[in-house]
């Protein structure tokens, strides 16, 4: 089954895709390795990334686990708090 | 308390907000907007947060120093947006019985967030603008 999911962009990943979130169609059951290769696709410019993470819900995510509609995605590029 | 606001951080409100009677020692850490990076002339800082994601990860850490070290109390405040040369951007303070301890948790908290917190910079020069440490090649 097709689907789509949204996912939050932040700091470079923002600045390279131009958008503050993106809808990404997925086929269901899909996991984070997959939602990482459309968007791969879909923005090369993500490869310059020094790394780039996921995040479900809030926690950081593998790339086996599993995502759906409903989960809240971001992606997480190097972070430089403080 | 851990926060992340778009405010000013309130260093006494932060200081009153963590004393107590059995601390002997009050470590503040606070980490400042700096003027230039690697011979660069920095205009300002502009921070970003996944909010969100980045108290949960703060709470994380403040519970790991609490398993490490006998934390009495802490506070860790975050700013984002806009920051000028000499502000605060982020504020950590741990109130233990002894200094070594107050020292030592702060210092880890400070290096942990650097490491997982959601929350990113853009450094704002005079010629241009640049996310600290996002791309191959750049510093």
């Amino acid at each position: 089954m097709s689907a789509f999911i949204s996912v939050l962009l932040f700091g470079m990943t923002r600045d390279l895709t131009g958008h503050s979130s993106v809808l990404v169609p997925i086929h269901e059951p899909t996991r984070v390795g997959d939602l990482l290769s459309q968007l791969h696709q879909d923005y090369p410019a993500l490869a310059g990334l020094r790394t780039l993470l996921v995040a479900v819900n809030g926690e950081y995510a593998e790339v086996d686990q599993e995502i759906g509609p409903t989960d809240e995605i971001a992606l997480i590029p190097p972070v430089s708090g403080g | 308390m851990i926060a992340i606001t778009v405010d000013p951080i309130d260093v006494a409100a932060a200081l009153k907000s963590i004393e107590l009677e059995q601390a002997g020692a009050i470590d503040l850490f606070l980490g400042v907007v700096r003027n230039s990076t690697q011979a660069r002339s920095v205009n300002r800082l502009e921070y970003e947060a996944y909010d969100r994601m980045a108290v949960s990860e703060m709470e994380k850490i403040a519970n790991e120093a609490h398993q490490r070290w006998p934390i009495l109390r802490y506070t860790i405040i975050h700013r984002k947006g806009t920051l000028q040369i000499g502000e605060i951007a982020i504020l950590i303070g741990v109130a233990t019985a002894h200094r070594g301890d107050a020292f030592v948790a702060c210092r880890y908290i400070i290096d942990t967030i650097k490491q997982t917190v959601p929350i990113w910079k853009k450094e704002v020069f005079m010629d241009g603008e640049e996310w600290v440490n996002a791309l191959f090649g750049l510093s």
